[in-house]
């Protein structure tokens, strides 16, 4: 970590202090641990012209591709979306630890909320069979060559909205979406995955989250 | 019941069932359904009848009680529908009932005429169903009934058509077995081997022949007086690699005589060998050259005959394709060979309308693997016959039977109950085509998407599969034939989490089947389930145990489980009070995961060495603690392991050392009946131990016990709480406080009326129980006696021991002796010396001996038995010393009678006596030396003795510390003592110093027995010095 002068250490200290009460799931060295990473990834950006108030979305692609491995480009900017909470196209810090609680720690109810906003493509508060389908349209891997894999994506869609559009309007709303996920785990990441592994947390914690040395 | 009445039953010309042994079958059948109706189905029992059943019966007014309002012109049930009409009428000679439990109630009523009664009921009810639902639901075509289900009339119709339909395939294999040979097919079939006698490569055997070239007009060619017992001809046949074969050919099939007599030229007709259903049958039996060549030969080259259909089509589905029960591998041939034979069932079938169910022509458009499945499974039907059809429902059942069943589980091997869970899977499905179709389809599908998707797909594919009715047999069954499982299975050994998950949740519900679970044992299933119970996601953990569990129902999977070190991982699972940091939740799926583990541990215990690797895990103390925890859900599967595991001794320890007897006890008190079912039967298997019986009335267990007798209608419940109470009465503390709460009476009221199971131990507690004296005569004087003397009639043998010991211990009161000879209870007993097992015999020897001694005149009464002397006698060579020592104590009661010692004597009691005085068994010398010293009464049997030797080995009785054995011994030696040569043999042995030994210090008797006998020696040796000088 690069030294810090008497005035940034005390910056940090004022942002976790305000970032503590905002924030669920986190303590003091472990927001203080995100900040200087996110500090660290904002050192790297290269910014031409004016510096950027907030990661934008190819430096964040860089951290869920490489530290959670996500490599579903679609899924990934479901993420940036739902961690850039105001859709101004850069997550500033704030955004950044909120989103991290979600995905690192959680709880079921949050992560509903957040593959919601994901699957949500354009943003209009429901999930319709086009958006599905779009995020499912390479979903088969082995299909025999000689018949057409759109067809049997679309009766997988088909399928899974009758099963999830609880209230039969044919788009499914973030209640279909939120009793679908309790009354089946699996549905949670229904359309592609959107939070990390278990063990791929774990080792990022362990990274992250180590004492500082004194 | 329509179907069976008119298709399956033989009716004659005036509308009677004809008494054939089929329609005897089916009356069986119908009266089993009709008996289990009430208690499996009692909503639908108690729904009353469109039109009531009327019948003539052969009851009288008498034969009607308690629940009967009798009356002047009849009598009339108690019961009444909503209208106050009576539910059962009785104007002689006609009975008319408007329920099925009424129905079975009069057949409860008489008893050993039931099935008298229920053919009449049969046969004057032709249109049985419709008068029970009503004739428009008979006609309601099926697909409109679903709608209906929720009405009660409807689930009694669908349900009346399920029991039509299993009986109706029992009755298939009924017919099948009787099928027989005709000479034709004989022919046939020799003229077919006959093809490949020739020199060659494809030879297969060297000649064959008959032994009589003549052919009578009806085919055969055995002579006629032969021909009566069912024999076509004889054949000699010689492989290539073994000696000649006579094989005679009979309509039961064929089987190796005794081949030809040198000298006459005459075949030797003795059946030397086990019966096959044809030749060919038998040569794969005995010629491995013949089964080695005949597979590569015969389906390349078999050419079509006139008489064979399906001679063209290829191998596999040739393998499967008639699914006649007497299907082997080898149908081809018998296909060939047998066309003749074959038609005259499928005429039959055809008629029942069973051919449809089984698959003809239209089961080609099934795929290959389909089947190659059915063929095998047509196999298994067959090996196994009838006897064992069970329905794969029943699977709880069973195992809960099992669990009560025998308490000495470690002598009768593990095989014994798990082949009978192999035999499960002879239920034959009755899936339709119709039925097939759409569902089919639809797996077919979601198989095929399932095989082309990647994660995320996979997941919602099998989120669509689990929407699926998985429990449904025709489902399960197309995920397998349409490699379905397969792919299931692959995706346990991926990394995905979430598609394990989903894949575990199918295969948890589908691995209820029997076909599933073997063949996820074949493609190692098992293997890879046991690979993710260590990974560290609680909820996949509790999934592939829930599924092992499933599985882990026969032998080989419990072994795989173990061998792939399973045991280990889910005991260890158990421990979920160790690392739980947070309450709440994670508390809760720890406990999730708990009770899965155990629920595995469960199935996997009935093995013993699973038993034995779950206590080298570490799983006893676990499962100690989960069992104090206050979770019911997990007490289940917990209780389960351990009862499972009592037939253990170690297990037995632990749970006495632990503490666990106080949680079981408390266990016995809860509202859930297969937990208190478990628990009884935990205690059952541990109250052998006094200090556990002990245990079990500190803990205030003896009461719930008693309370449980009331649940008559749970049969396995009951079983294993009668076993409870029968093995905590050994203690007589304990019978102490069962009498407050009137377990006697309660017990002798379930004497009558229950399953073997029950019995076995009701009796076993009265046994106990008469051990108090006020006792025998309560048991005598409540009809006890009547009943249990009743039972001497059955075959089991473990109640035999029991009814024998209870019968013996209420002889041993004078006046009840009187009552049971009365009932002819005496000759009942004695008849159980002719029983084959040594401990029928020894109980029933030791309760033989209260009844000679407390008889008016025990001579009369035992020399009035023909051949019970000579019985005894025989008992004598017993190789079982238990039975030995039994004998000797009824010999030592009969030979106080002196006629009865000369027939004794007459029949050489003296010389088997002396015989078994070199043994070193304390209790046989004891009552042995007591048979001796009695049968010297008689004439020469004191010198006799002598002579045999008996004389220098009593002697050394001398020895022991015993003093009954002293006592008997020291008499014995008296009674020898009046013959001379005895003495001197006896001062030989150096008998003077023990008994002098004895004079000082025995009891009274033991004294003056001694002091007779010295007395005798020392006037012997007087005698002696005064014919000296």
């Amino acid at each position: 970590m690069m030294e810090m002068t008497a005035k940034s250490k005390k910056l940090l200290h004022a942002q976790v202090e305000a970032l503590l009460r905002k924030v669920e799931h986190f303590n003091k060295t472990e927001i203080e641990n995100l900040i200087l990473m996110f500090n660290t990834l904002m050192a790297e950006q290269v910014s031409r012209g004016r510096p950027a108030n907030g990661l934008k979305r190819g430096k964040f692609r860089g951290v869920l591709q490489g530290t959670f491995e996500m490599t579903n480009a679609v899924m990934m900017d479901g993420v940036f979306r739902s961690f850039d909470k105001d859709g101004d196209g850069v997550i500033i810090l704030e955004e950044w630890i909120r989103g991290l609680s979600v995905l690192l720690r959680g709880t079921l109810e949050e992560k509903i909320k957040h593959s919601f906003r994901v699957y949500d493509l354009n943003n209009d508060k429901y999930i319709s069979k086009d958006e599905i389908f779009h995020m499912l349209k390479h979903s088969f891997i082995k299909w025999p060559s000689e018949e057409d894999p759109d067809e049997g994506i679309k009766d997988v869609v088909e399928i899974t909205m009758k099963k999830m559009d609880l209230d039969h309007d044919g788009l499914l709303s973030y209640e279909d979406f939120e009793k679908s996920v309790l009354d089946e785990n699996l549905f949670l990441q229904a359309f592609g995955p959107c939070l990390p592994e278990d063990t791929t947390i774990e080792k990022f914690e362990e990274v992250v989250f180590k004492e500082p040395e004194q | 019941m329509g179907l069976i009445l008119s298709r399956a039953a033989q009716w004659t010309s005036s509308c009677k069932l004809e008494s054939a042994p089929l329609n005897e079958f089916l009356v069986t059948q119908v009266l089993n359904y009709v008996e289990n109706f009430v208690s499996r189905h009692p909503q639908e029992a108690e729904h009353l009848f469109e039109e009531p059943l009327q019948w003539t019966t052969t009851l009288k007014k008498v034969d009607f009680k308690e629940d009967y309002v009798i009356s002047a012109i009849g009598a009339k049930s108690l019961e009444k529908d909503s209208e106050g009409k009576p539910l059962l009428q009785y104007f002689p000679p006609f009975v008319s009932v408007r329920t099925i439990s009424q129905l079975s109630k009069l057949l409860q009523l008489a008893a050993d005429r039931k099935r008298q009664e229920l053919q009449a009921c049969l046969e004057e009810n032709r249109d049985l169903i419709a008068k029970i639902v009503g004739q428009r639901l008979v006609n309601t075509p099926e697909e409109n009934l679903s709608a209906l289900e929720l009405d009660i009339r409807v689930k009694l119709f669908i349900l009346l058509k399920h029991i039509d339909e299993k009986i109706l395939n029992k009755f298939v294999g009924e017919i099948a077995k009787q099928v027989k040979l005709l000479p034709a097919a004989v022919e046939e079939e020799v003229e077919f081997l006959k093809q490949y006698c020739t020199e060659g490569g494809k030879r297969l055997l060297k000649s064959l022949r008959y032994t009589s070239d003549y052919e009578f007009p009806n085919g055969c060619r055995a002579p006629p007086w032969r021909q009566l017992l069912g024999e076509i001809c004889y054949v000699v046949i010689e492989p290539c690699d073994a000696e000649a074969l006579y094989i005679t050919c009979c309509s039961a099939g064929v089987f190796l005589n005794a081949g030809l007599d040198k000298e006459e030229d005459e075949s030797l007709y003795e059946r030397q060998g086990d019966f096959y259903e044809d030749m060919a049958t038998l040569l794969k039996r005995v010629s491995p050259h013949f089964e080695k060549n005949v597979r590569k030969q015969y389906f390349v080259e078999q050419k079509p005959r006139k008489s064979i259909h399906v001679a063209h089509v290829d191998y596999e589905i040739e393998k499967a394709q008639p699914k006649t029960p007497e299907e082997r591998e080898w149908e081809k041939v018998q296909q060939a060979l047998y066309a003749r034979k074959k038609r005259e069932p499928c005429q039959r079938w055809r008629n029942l309308g069973v051919l449809s169910i089984f698959g003809s022509d239209e089961d080609l458009m099934m795929s290959a693997a389909e089947k190659k499945r059915l063929g095998s499974k047509t196999k298994v039907t067959m090996k196994v016959g009838l006897t064992a059809a069970s329905s794969i429902g029943l699977t709880a059942s069973q195992r809960r039977r099992s669990i009560v069943a025998s308490l000495s589980e470690e002598h009768c091997s593990e095989s014994s109950s798990e082949s009978e869970e192999e035999e499960e899977q002879t239920e034959r499905r009755p899936d339709t085509s119709t039925e097939l179709q759409s569902e089919y389809w639809q797996v077919q599908k979601l198989v095929k998407y399932l095989k082309a998707a990647d994660q995320t797909a996979t997941v919602l594919v099998l989120c669509a599969m689990m929407d699926l009715d998985l429990m449904k047999e025709v489902i399960q069954l197309a995920i397998l034939d349409l490699g379905g499982l397969e792919l299931l299975l692959n995706l346990l050994d991926t990394t995905d989490i979430r598609s394990k998950i989903g894949s575990l949740k199918i295969l948890a519900k589908i691995s209820q089947n029997v076909i599933i679970r073997q063949t996820i044992v074949n493609m190692r299933g098992l293997q890879r389930m046991v690979n993710n119970l260590d990974l560290p996601v609680k909820e996949l953990q509790a999934l592939a145990s829930e599924t092992i569990a499933h599985v882990a129902k026969f032998r080989r999977a419990r072994r795989t489980v173990r061998v792939h070190g399973g045991i280990r991982k889910l005991v260890k699972m158990l421990d979920c009070f160790h690392y739980s940091a947070k309450p709440g939740e994670d508390m809760e799926k720890n406990l999730e995961v708990a009770r899965c583990g155990a629920s595995a541990l469960w199935s996997l215990s009935k093995s013993s060495k699973n038993k034995e690797a779950i206590r080298k895990a570490g799983g006893i103390p676990l499962l100690g603690l989960l069992l104090r925890s206050p979770y019911e859900k997990i007490a289940i599967p917990v209780v389960g392991t351990l009862q499972e595991c009592a037939s253990q001794k170690n297990y037995r320890v632990a749970i006495q050392n632990e503490g666990m007897v106080k949680d079981l006890v408390k266990n016995l008190s809860s509202d859930n009946e297969e937990l208190q079912m478990l628990c009884a039967s935990a205690i059952f298997k541990c109250a052998e131990d006094k200090l556990t019986r002990d245990l079990v009335r500190s803990h205030h267990g003896l009461q719930p016990l008693v309370s449980l007798l009331s649940k008559a209608e749970n049969k396995q419940l009951l079983a294993a709480a009668t076993g409870a109470i029968w093995k905590c009465s050994i203690s007589m503390e304990n019978v102490a406080i069962f009498q407050e709460y009137k377990a006697l009476h309660m017990l002798i009221g379930l004497l009558t009326d229950q399953p073997e199971e029950v019995l076995v131990n009701v009796v076993g507690a009265l046994g106990q129980f008469a051990q108090i004296q006020a006792n025998k005569a309560a048991i005598c004087n409540g009809g006890g006696i009547r009943a249990l003397i009743n039972l001497l009639n059955g075959t089991n043998q473990a109640l035999l021991v029991n009814v024998a010991k209870a019968v013996g211990a209420c002889a041993t009161e004078r006046d009840n002796v009187a009552i049971i000879d009365q009932l002819d209870g005496v000759r009942l007993v004695w008849s159980l010396l002719k029983n084959p097992n040594a401990e029928v015999q020894a109980s029933a020897a030791w309760a033989i001996c209260p009844c000679i001694e407390n008889a008016k005149d025990a001579g009369e009464m035992v020399l009035f038995l023909i051949g019970g002397l000579k019985l005894i006698i025989q008992l004598l060579k017993s190789p079982s010393n238990e039975v030995l020592t039994s004998i000797c104590a009824v010999i030592a009661k009969l030979a106080k009678d002196k006629e009865i010692l000369g027939v004794l004597s007459d029949r050489g009691v003296v010389p088997l006596l002396a015989g078994l005085t070199n043994t070193t068994d304390d209790r046989l010398r004891c009552h042995l030396a007591e048979a001796i010293g009695h049968c010297c009464m008689w004439s020469s049997n004191r010198a006799c003795f002598g002579d045999h030797g008996a004389v220098g080995l009593l002697v050394s009785y001398l020895e022991s510390n015993d003093n009954l054995l002293l006592l008997n011994t020291t008499m014995a030696l008296y009674q020898l003592s009046k013959d001379p040569n005895n003495i001197i043999t006896m001062h030989e042995e150096g008998v003077v110093e023990p008994l002098v030994k004895l004079i000082a210090s025995g009891t009274d008797e033991i004294q003056e027995f001694a002091a007779g006998c010295v007395r005798n020696i020392r006037l012997l040796v007087l005698a002696n010095q005064r014919a000296i000088y």
